[in-house]
């Protein structure tokens, strides 16, 4: 997986929930592109034709509440969305999310705006946003978390290790995921 | 330094001493997926090269969220899920025999002390139990298909205590609607809540999987509550393995602690597009709808559909409004159906669905029409919900559905109560 992304911010309000992600009417498939098209349509129709590589969808609290349908990461990532920014995330999305091998990165989003440039590296615990000359900081993943990113999703760290395998340092960190 | 509830389960389920903040991985007890979340949980199985899932006794399928199928692209997932199923000698309820939480309840999948995961996220409805249960996605349960454990970081305790009598017309909704409405539908993110205080002793089971089912709704992972005589005799005969049920320790270390007066709450109904916005239905009363629901995880069990026709027998449903109802069983339709429930539900307008979700996530069989409002008594109300995103949710109990599909309008159920 690309360790640098560089993309356009795409912003989203608070409590974004998987309904808006993905409507459940379309989520009985397994047809995953089929799921791209109607990314997040009931708040922005025709947004998947918007998309230009690299995009990130940059959103305030709570991203990603509701449902535990995986097609929401699912339609995400075949939509060609690079990574996800947000102030904080539902419990469920951001394992999905990561399961799926989406970059799902948490910070204090309120100063990012629609188109602007962002840079991030996975793994680094900062943001960079070049037309604004600033970088703001940004809460690590856990190890856990990084080490399924890394191979792209969960189903590919499986095949892997064949079964979890967590670093016991990791405890007593305060993260807020899992 | 004592030890919250959730601890002492997971602690059992990792083999050592596990606490708040902790990263472990868990031995699950039951794994359920269904028809919205199955198929690309076995994909995903399938790529490990396994034969095998890690234990089929332990895994159950369900297919309740599209049916009976309403189109050949349905139909050809649920085959899937039937021959998976026969394949690994899984366990699958087939169309018609209910919502996928009802079942695990009801058919005594779980026992206190448990470590479930679902598929889906209302699963955290076995917390009622005494069940330490939760949503998990596709990947993670094609994870829990091959392996029976999961990772999890132990969440902490915010301590939630009903006290007081339910005054009438208020129902177990009202009570969660009001704990929704004041934390926010991110007020317990990451946390687990666990639930005590006499309102909830003196409810019955059914109305402790009201509470438990909406936990999500403010973020919570499980709404966990004690195991009492009450649970004892609702799972009597239903399961051969023993109950371990876990209680929190009085100087456990909670996150937060909030007490809740239940004989201050009065019906309560969840507004367009957020379940968190929380207001009295009489603030409400007036508001015209066009469709009312009865049915779901959260409210579709025996006693909700007893609230509903004591309100609605000898009386019609308006003429503006259609009534919709969906037992979340084929137990609780049969039960309903023998003691002449559904007949006075029938006789007062109401169009009975086959058990299941119905409606609830905007597949089939009630989708409302542009500009329409539905008052429903599911967990949630979120744009498009039901199929159409130009029409608008609001939540309610069975008691607030009743009295306002009389009227075709949002109505206080007080007046109407017998
Ligand atoms: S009834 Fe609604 S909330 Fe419950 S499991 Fe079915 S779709 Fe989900």
């Amino acid at each position: 997986m690309e360790n640098i992304l560089n993309g356009r911010a795409r912003r989203f309000g608070d409590d974004i929930n998987t309904d808006y992600i993905i409507a459940g009417k379309y989520t009985k498939t397994l047809d995953f592109s089929s799921l791209a098209e109607h990314l997040l349509e009931d708040l922005f129709p025709g947004f998947s034709k918007t998309i230009l590589p690299g995009d990130m969808i940059v959103a305030g609290r709570n991203f990603g509440c509701g449902s535990s349908r995986e097609q929401a990461p699912i339609a995400i990532r075949c939509a060609g969305i690079a990574a996800v920014l947000a102030k904080s995330y539902s419990r469920i999305f951001f394992r999905n999310a990561i399961n799926q091998g989406i970059p799902a990165f948490l910070c204090d989003t309120d100063s990012i705006a629609e188109g602007d440039r962002i840079i991030v590296n996975i793994g680094s615990t900062t943001v960079e946003l070049p037309d604004r000359g600033t970088t703001l900081p940004m809460t690590p993943l856990s190890p856990v978390m990084l080490d399924i990113l890394k191979e792209g999703g969960l189903v590919e760290y499986l095949k892997r290790h064949g079964g979890f395998v967590l670093d016991p340092q990791a405890s007593d960190r305060p993260r807020r995921e899992g | 330094m004592g030890k919250t509830a959730v601890e002492k389960i997971i602690s059992a389920h990792v083999g050592h001493d596990a606490k708040a903040g902790d990263f472990v991985v868990a031995d699950v007890d039951l794994a359920m997926t269904h028809d919205t979340t199955g198929p690309i949980a076995i994909t995903a199985f399938r790529e490990y090269g396994r034969e095998k899932v890690w234990d089929a006794s332990k895994v159950v399928i369900m297919l309740d969220h599209a049916a009976p199928s309403p189109n050949e692209r349905i139909s050809n997932l649920h085959s899937l899920l039937r021959t998976f199923a026969s394949e690994q000698g899984i366990r699958l309820y087939d169309v018609g025999e209910g919502v996928c939480h009802q079942l695990v309840v009801e058919q005594g999948l779980v026992v206190p002390g448990d470590l479930a995961v679902g598929a889906d996220s209302h699963t955290c409805t076995y917390g009622a139990l005494n069940v330490f249960a939760f949503g998990i996605g596709s990947s993670d349960m094609s994870g829990v298909l091959l392996t029976g454990k999961l990772w999890l970081r132990v969440p902490d305790t915010m301590k939630v205590v009903f006290g007081g009598t339910m005054p009438k017309g208020t129902c177990a909704k009202d009570l969660m609607l009001h704990l929704i409405g004041k934390i926010g539908s991110d007020g317990a993110d990451y946390l687990a809540i666990s639930f005590g205080g006499d309102t909830i002793r003196g409810m019955s089971v059914s109305e402790r999987l009201t509470l438990s089912n909406m936990a999500i709704e403010c973020g919570a992972k499980v709404g966990l509550m004690e195991a009492d005589e009450k649970t004892t005799r609702y799972l009597e005969g239903k399961y051969a393995r023993e109950a371990r049920p876990a209680f929190d320790d009085d100087d456990a270390a909670f996150r937060s602690r909030m007490e809740i007066d239940a004989s201050r709450i009065p019906p309560l109904v969840s507004r367009p597009h957020s379940v968190d916005s929380v207001v009295p239905a009489a603030d409400l009363a007036g508001t015209a709808v066009s469709q009312v629901y009865i049915g779901t995880c959260t409210n579709g069990r025996l006693d909700d559909l007893r609230i509903a026709a004591d309100i609605l027998d000898g009386r019609r449903v308006s003429a503006n409004c259609r009534l919709l109802v969906c037992p979340s069983s084929r137990q609780t339709l049969v039960d309903a159906l023998t003691e002449g429930v559904i007949t006075k539900l029938a006789a007062a307008g109401a169009v009975i669905l086959p058990p299941g979700c119905g409606p609830c996530p905007g597949t089939h069989l009630g989708v409302p029409g542009d500009g329409e409002n539905v008052l429903s008594t599911a967990n949630r109300n979120f744009k498009g919900r039901m199929g159409n995103n130009k029409a608008g949710i609001y939540l309610a109990s069975p008691a607030t559905c009743a009295a306002s599909a009389l009227e075709g309008r949002i109505a206080d159920p007080r007046p109407y109560i017998r």
